[in-house]
């Protein structure tokens, strides 16, 4: 089994927490076929009813951003169904010729890959040194970045903010991307640390008899080896970044503000801006939900570990 | 440790100390990115804030826990841990019930995948956009929100919406106000008598389909009769109080007798033209009433984002998001089970509950566990989707630690004395969940 904040190697063999998307295959006994399709019937109707309930709200979401102010005013968007004259493009050109967003869209785009980068590259290092390096202190550190696991980012807002306030970075899109940083290191850390831990110990004293140096292994080998760690944290780490309002909201300014930061502040009147919140919503939860039908099983893996953070 | 028996003893021991220096230095240098931004952009924080919450407001004067007894005190961070309390107690029950439930019934469907992929789907979500998605789907106009146009859709189908909740009597004819809404004959009547009972406030667009011209009211017998009409002639003209030609009869309207003790005599409904009568009333006066339930407001749906209900209906937008994380979880675990059990359980004659009951659960208990307390983290740090679902007003009502420290700290009441005790509470919170996951690491590596 898989617990969050364990990743377990996929060579290894043991079930991966992805492979629970595939049904899996089963045999009945003849006696039991009858009784077992009566009830396969009532799952199947309760289920069906189940996805169209999850699947309603999203519905509601995309027809509302491609209708017009007055048809959302007036009446409800399932309207929409029998009457596709409604629907227009209108909201999405008006949005993208918006200069604020569209700046806060690239404001996302700037914080977020920077971050999961930043992220997975100084977990790598980390994850490395806790596995494979000797140094002092090195247990009692990384059972330090174990008890970090669970800190909630509340408690960095005010002491943060007055540091990046001395050191220049409030409202800056680099005092964004530290924090998030900072904040997705410990999950990052025991993920990698755990993943590269399970590295065959014979793989790198090999290299290191072939006189390989410490980077060079990390970079020849550990690196190419922890691949589907590293993927699994990048989109967990995108992901996080990406629809983060909580961190941007204090850190960022009117400039440096994210997608979800500028949208957030047409909450106040929410009725009369349906026009931007809504096709704004959609607009944002396009790119993560490419990634979630792009890497399914990274993505299911990335959730699944970092649940705890 | 192995000696050196070369002569060289003291070069190569010097050379393996400065490898061995270097080794280190190496070791530090992988580490030191990580350990310095977690040094200062988390460690010190949590110093910080524990040092700053026993602060006052400006931050100059001690308190000493005043900020942590002011937390229980003040009404409005009381609310908080209300609320609070109210999200980890029914949330993480709710997910690792329904995840459960899910998981066993997407055993039995071989579009499994499907339905997984669909469930999951919302953990790609922000919680601003899945705000957004819910704000829209709780709006309080059954024309518009799309959860009370169901709620009102399955209302009206068990309660017939009043026909005419915008009808009025004619003022200073046979009717006048009586209690509750309905409407009363000035004038008792009696067997053998017609009465004109005159509305107006209904648009000619809003009268039942059906509807035909009105008949002035004639007495037939010795039953007690009369009309309902609207007095209101298209077009103009007609005498008011009167039926005059082209005018409506106003079918379906409920007509009660009471008697002069009270005790409601006989009921009728009105035909298409509008007239009514009650044969064989015992002889004697009544009182026609026109009972309020003709013109009850139609029903509106309920107030989801309302101060009752805010909390309960944030909690389903958060339902919404994290069902598909905890069925496929449970599903996982699900897929590890023995199968021979299950079977052998069943070919014992177990029904699906017993096996579900009494074999499933049991066996999945550590992954309930997983599940549970993975909620309980998460919930307690709850934020944007209050901070996003819950309309201005309504704000203070649905608020949770996390918003309330925001809105203590950063949202006006600028005390982060308070703020950094709030952010300290929350930390507090999660320390049990620390030590678990720092035991259960060292139990992994010895």
């Amino acid at each position: 089994m898989s617990t969050p904040g364990t990743l377990k190697r996929e060579p290894a063999g043991a079930p991966a927490v992805a492979d629970a998307l595939a049904t899996p295959v089963r045999r009945r006994s003849p006696l039991r076929r009858l009784t077992a399709r009566l009830s396969s019937g009532a799952a199947q109707t309760l289920l069906v009813v189940v996805a169209l309930v999850w699947i309603t709200p999203l519905a509601g979401l995309l027809f509302s951003s491609l209708r017009t102010e007055e048809a959302n005013a007036s009446s409800g968007w399932w309207t929409a169904l029998t009457d596709p004259a409604q629907l227009s493009l209108d909201h999405y050109t008006a949005l993208l010729a918006d200069s604020g967003i569209l700046r806060s869209l690239v404001n996302t785009v700037l914080i977020s890959v920077p971050a999961t980068f930043l992220v997975v590259a100084v977990a790598a290092l980390a994850g490395y040194a806790f596995a494979w390096l000797e140094f002092p202190g090195r247990d009692a550190l990384f059972l330090l970045v174990v008890a970090l696991l669970v800190v909630p980012v509340q408690i960095g807002l005010l002491p943060v903010a007055k540091l990046f306030g001395t050191l220049g970075l409030f409202g800056t899109i680099p005092g964004v991307v530290l924090f998030h940083v900072a904040y997705g290191l410990p999950f990052a850390v025991f993920l990698l640390r755990n993943y590269f831990a399970e590295i065959p110990k014979e793989m790198l004293e090999a290299a290191r008899m072939d006189g390989g140096g410490e980077w060079r292994i990390f970079a020849r080998l550990v690196l190419p080896l922890g691949r589907p760690a590293l993927a699994s944290l990048a989109i967990f780490q995108f992901l996080w970044v990406w629809n983060d309002m909580l961190v941007a909201l204090l850190f960022a300014n009117t400039s440096t503000q994210p997608l979800t930061v500028a949208l957030q502040s047409e909450m106040r009147q929410f009725g009369s801006n349906i026009g931007v919140l809504a096709p704004g919503a959609f607009l944002s939860l396009v790119v993560p939900v490419l990634v979630f039908f792009a890497f399914q099983r990274h993505f299911v893996q990335g959730v699944m570990a970092g649940s705890v953070k | 440790m192995t000696a050196t028996p070369a002569p060289t003893a003291p070069g190569a021991a010097q050379r393996r100390r400065r490898a061995q220096r270097r080794k280190r230095l190496v070791a530090w240098v992988f580490v030191l990115p990580a350990a310095l931004l977690l040094g200062a952009l988390v460690v010190y924080p949590v110093l910080f804030s524990v040092g700053r919450s026993l602060f006052d407001a400006t931050g100059t004067r001690f308190v000493g826990v005043g900020n942590y007894t002011e937390m229980f005190r003040d009404p409005a961070t009381l609310r908080a841990v209300r609320n609070s309390t109210l999200w980890v107690v029914v949330a993480p029950v709710l997910l690792t019930g329904l995840g459960l439930v899910l998981a066993v019934l997407t055993e039995k469907i071989r579009w499994a995948t499907a339905f997984k992929l669909l469930l999951f789907l919302p953990m790609a979500v922000s919680f601003l956009a899945a705000g957004i998605i819910f704000r829209l789907a709780y709006e309080h106009d059954p024309d518009k929100g799309v959860l009370n146009a169901a709620v009102t859709a399955v209302h009206d189908t068990f309660r017939e919406p009043a026909p005419y909740p915008t009808a009025r009597a004619r003022e200073g004819h046979a009717l006048r106000a009586g209690p509750g809404g309905a409407y009363v004959t000035a004038s008792p009547a009696s067997p053998g008598e017609a009465v004109t009972l005159g509305f107006v406030g209904v648009a000619p667009g809003e009268l039942p389909g059906g509807a035909e011209p009105a008949e002035p009211a004639t007495a037939r017998g010795d039953a007690l009769g009369g009309v309902a009409y609207l007095d209101f002639a298209p077009g103009g003209g007609g005498t008011e109080g009167a039926v005059d030609a082209g005018e409506s009869g106003l079918p379906g309207m409920a007509v009660e007798a009471v008697a002069p003790d009270g005790t409601v005599a006989g009921r009728t409904t009105t035909a298409a033209d509008g007239s009514f009568a009650f044969g064989g009333l015992p002889p004697g006066t009544y009182t026609l009433r026109l009972p309020g339930e003709n013109f009850a407001e139609p029903y509106q749906g309920v107030s989801w984002l309302g101060p009752a209900l805010v909390t309960p209906a944030i909690i389903g937008a958060y339902v919404w998001i994290w069902t598909g994380f905890a069925m496929v979880l449970i599903g996982a675990g699900l897929a590890t089970l023995p199968r021979d059990t299950l079977e052998a359980a069943r070919i014992d004659g177990a029904n699906e509950w017993q096996v579900f009951r009494r074999i499933t659960v049991p066996l999945l208990a550590p992954v309930l566990t997983v599940v549970f307390v993975t909620m309980v983290i998460n919930v307690m740090k709850v934020f944007d989707l209050v901070y996003i679902i819950a309309p201005g007003p309504v704000q203070p009502d649905a608020t949770v630690l996390a918003t309330q420290m925001w809105l203590v700290s950063f949202g006006g009441g600028n005390d982060q004395g308070l703020g950094s005790a709030l952010a300290v509470l929350l930390l507090v919170l999660v320390v049990p969940a620390m030590v678990f996951n720092v035991r259960r690491f060292r139990r992994s590596q010895s």
